[in-house]
């Protein structure tokens, strides 16, 4: 192997005095004492989440604060890392303003360990039950703690508006529609 | 319905493909050989054709012939004879083939008439996919997918219809979804005998109910859940508990009588959520009994037996007890366990030099897919050499021999020896092996208990009353500390000194193959998914109990205290 020797060259007399690199290090220091901040102080501050972001799955309610979600189980078939976890349930006949849905979750839990933040499961829900909102930090000290249960979810999601109110339009048809 | 062998063949020519059917098909099941669908809802092989969801439209012309001379009246386009297609659309179920017939079931007009028939059935549909059990396997979703227009043109309001009727203890109705194909109707009638539904009110208003009164409460009733097409009919116990793609399917067999009606049960992780049938048309055809579908309950039973003490100290006990009176020992197999079980419980009672008994389980026959023999494999005990004759309903043997001090162990293979007619004190007189899945009078008074499995945690085969031998496949893992039978009779064999047999069901059965003669050229693997008929011959003297079921003659009249 051919051996190339590298000459180096020596120092000029205002490189060995230093005295440049420390003015050009300060001139940076100061330029950034006093332009406008970029950094934010998290926690405490946070940042504005864009539109269309993907954060955590939480469970919505209805602006009558219903549940919207069927238990139709389509989240859970379509969730590629199998995070979503439902046991279905019959909804009471004793219930007025549920019966006629019948079907709701007796337990939905999403375990955030395994959650990827695909939102396939706000894509294909066909209730528009399931949103990933804006929270994007899960912290916990256990396994446990990293499972969203269903409460947990629907305190997650809160309310989002809806355009269609799709049962209740049903119950109209069952009240004034053409029974026979 | 297609008929295996019949001499006359008729050729038909369906969308361009030549095929000869038998006489007396129809144009459904003649399309189904050359792997043409005819999309329908209200045929059914096994049912009467009633042709009113005109779903199966297809479009039919036979070759021309002129009136007067009856000369074939030739294409000179095409040098063939001329077809003279009907200018309307025929329904295919109603159509049965005739020499020559010719059918186009992908012609515009047939695709316009099946979009018609489609469009009308989702006007008062009302799509509520997402909360219908039958989402995944329901033809009006599959129809609509592949013959439907794919857009609603209907603004008006759409029909409302009673949501949850209680058809009967088992079968829960939601009319919206109902397409009034008459299946459950025609089911009923024809094949349960029990004529209980019909429709009343007329047009879009036509609903299904029960004559007044009465209830669908027959043990067949679950049936028509199967049939209908939609999610109309819904099977109580199922509703709403688990979407069926998420289930895996398993063959089995129904083991509550020696029937042995073909089933499929479907589970996930390890649970079992439903029984359907399995169509075998030489057993069950499609149906399968309401009772035979809530057997799977026994899985996750809680008197199920859990082992406290691995299988090796077990073992060791039961040895003990073995060594300690020779001569002694009455091995009680059953006529519930499978073959190999059998095989294996005959070794076992070589090797122990006892006599073998089962016990007899007699109830009514249906006529239909429940026989009196409420054992599925009597006969399988018979093939393998378990036994030489039928065995009795009561051990009253056994008893005499307990009281007179001859007898000092019994092993006690999934029977309950106190049902078989045991006294308390006669179970405490003996020192008692059992082996099952259940807690009962026997285990409670055990020396040794070894906690089994249940029919859908194991694989093995039963000879139902036809000879017919048939397999059922592990459906969901063992339960937390039952072990299979297979292993436990294996291991008990090995310590009443008899030879090593092997507990795997493909090695098993080259052991099988070699000593049983009646099955020397079978395997497990290669048994067929509709079974094997084997050689009844040898067995013709013996008086079953059985009456004449679904597919099933008795031999001579049923001798009905034969057993007694």
């Amino acid at each position: 192997m051919a051996v190339i020797t590298v000459e180096r060259k020596p120092l000029t007399f205002l490189e060995r005095t230093y005295l440049p690199q420390i003015a050009g290090g300060l001139k940076t220091t100061f330029k950034h004492l006093i332009a406008p901040k970029k950094t934010l102080e998290y926690p405490e501050q946070r940042p504005a989440i864009p539109v269309g972001y993907r954060g955590v799955p939480t469970l919505v309610k209805d602006p009558n604060g219903r549940e919207k979600c069927v238990s139709c189980q389509l989240c859970e078939f379509v969730c590629p890392p199998k995070a979503i976890r439902i046991t279905p349930g019959e909804i009471p006949a004793d219930q007025a303003d549920r019966a006629h849905v019948e079907k709701g979750p007796q337990a939905f839990d999403i375990d955030m360990l395994r959650c990827i933040y695909c939102g396939l499961c706000q894509e294909v829900c066909p209730e528009e039950a399931i949103f990933l909102q804006n929270q994007f930090s899960m912290s916990g000290y256990t396994r446990a703690e990293m499972v969203n249960d269903k409460d947990r979810l629907y305190e997650l999601g809160g309310t989002l508006p809806d355009a269609h109110h799709k049962w209740d339009k049903k119950k109209t048809a069952e009240e004034h529609g053409n029974a026979h | 319905m297609i008929a295996p062998a019949k001499p006359d063949l008729v050729t038909v020519n369906i969308d361009g493909q030549e095929i000869a059917v038998p006489k007396g098909t129809n144009v459904i099941e003649a399309a189904r050989l050359v792997n043409v669908d005819v999309p329908h809802y209200c045929y059914h092989p096994k049912l009467s054709v009633v042709g009113n969801c005109r779903m199966c439209l297809i479009e039919m012309g036979m070759p021309a012939v002129d009136p007067a001379t009856k000369a074939p009246i030739m294409d000179p386009a095409t040098g063939k004879q001329k077809i003279n297609w009907i200018p309307r659309p025929q329904i295919g179920c109603g159509t049965n083939v005739s020499p020559g017939l010719h059918v186009k079931t992908t012609s515009p007009m047939v695709k316009d008439a099946r979009e018609g028939v489609m469009e009308f059935l989702l006007i008062n549909h009302p799509l509520d996919c997402p909360i219908c059990d039958q989402a995944g396997e329901c033809k009006l979703q599959e129809q609509a997918t592949g013959y439907g227009r794919g857009y609603s043109r209907f603004v008006e309001q759409k029909n409302v219809k009673p949501k949850r009727t209680q058809l009967g203890p088992r079968v829960t109705l939601d009319d919206e979804r109902c397409i009034l194909c008459s299946r459950c109707i025609r089911f009923s009638k024809e094949i349960a005998q029990d004529d209980v539904l019909g429709f009343v009110d007329r047009g879009s208003y036509s609903t299904l109910t029960c004559y007044p009164g009465k209830k669908l409460e027959n043990n067949y009733s679950l049936n028509t859940v199967d049939i209908c097409p939609v999610g109309a009919l819904t099977s109580t116990d199922f509703r709403f508990k688990m979407r069926v793609w998420f289930l895996k399917q398993t063959n089995a067999i129904d083991t509550e009588s020696s029937v042995g009606a073909n089933t499929l049960v479907w589970s996930r992780e390890g649970t079992i959520y439903r029984i359907t049938p399995r169509r075998n048309d030489e057993v069950n055809d499609t149906w399968l009994a309401d009772s035979a579908r809530v057997l799977y309950k026994a899985v996750k039973a809680a008197d199920r037996l859990a082992a406290t003490e691995t299988i090796e100290v077990l073992v060791a006990r039961a040895a003990a007890l073995f060594k300690s009176t020779p001569g002694a020992i009455a091995v009680v197999g059953s006529a519930r366990s499978t073959v190999e079980e059998q095989f294996f419980t005959r070794h076992l009672a070589t090797a122990l030099k006892a006599s073998a008994q089962l016990v007899s389980r007699v109830g009514q026959g249906d006529k239909l897919l429940i026989s009196a023999d409420r054992n599925p494999n009597v006969r399988g005990a018979l093939v393998t050499g378990l036994i030489k004759t039928l065995p009795a309903q009561q051990l009253t043997d056994l008893a005499a021999q307990i009281d007179a001090g001859k007898i000092k162990v019994v092993v006690a293979i999934n029977e309950d020896l106190a049902a078989a007619g045991l006294t308390a004190a006669q179970l405490a007189k003996v020192s008692i092996v059992y082996l099952g899945a259940h807690a009962n009078a026997t285990s409670a008074a055990a020396k040794v208990v070894f906690p089994t499995l249940t029919v859908f945690e194991k694989s093995g085969t039963y000879v139902n009353q036809q000879f017919r031998i048939q397999k059922t496949l592990k459906a969901v893992p063992a339960a937390a500390g039952a072990t299979d039978d297979l292993v436990v009779l294996a291991q008990l064999v090995a310590a009443a000194g008899g030879a090593a047999l092997p507990a795997e069901l493909g090695l098993l059965w080259k052991v099988i193959a070699a000593e049983v003669p009646a099955l020397a050229t079978m395997t497990f693997a290669n048994l067929p998914e509709t079974g094997l008929v084997l050689d009844a011959t040898p067995y013709a003297a013996l008086p079953f109990v059985e009456g004449e079921t679904l597919h099933y003659k008795p031999a001579q009249p049923a001798v009905a205290a034969a057993t007694a």
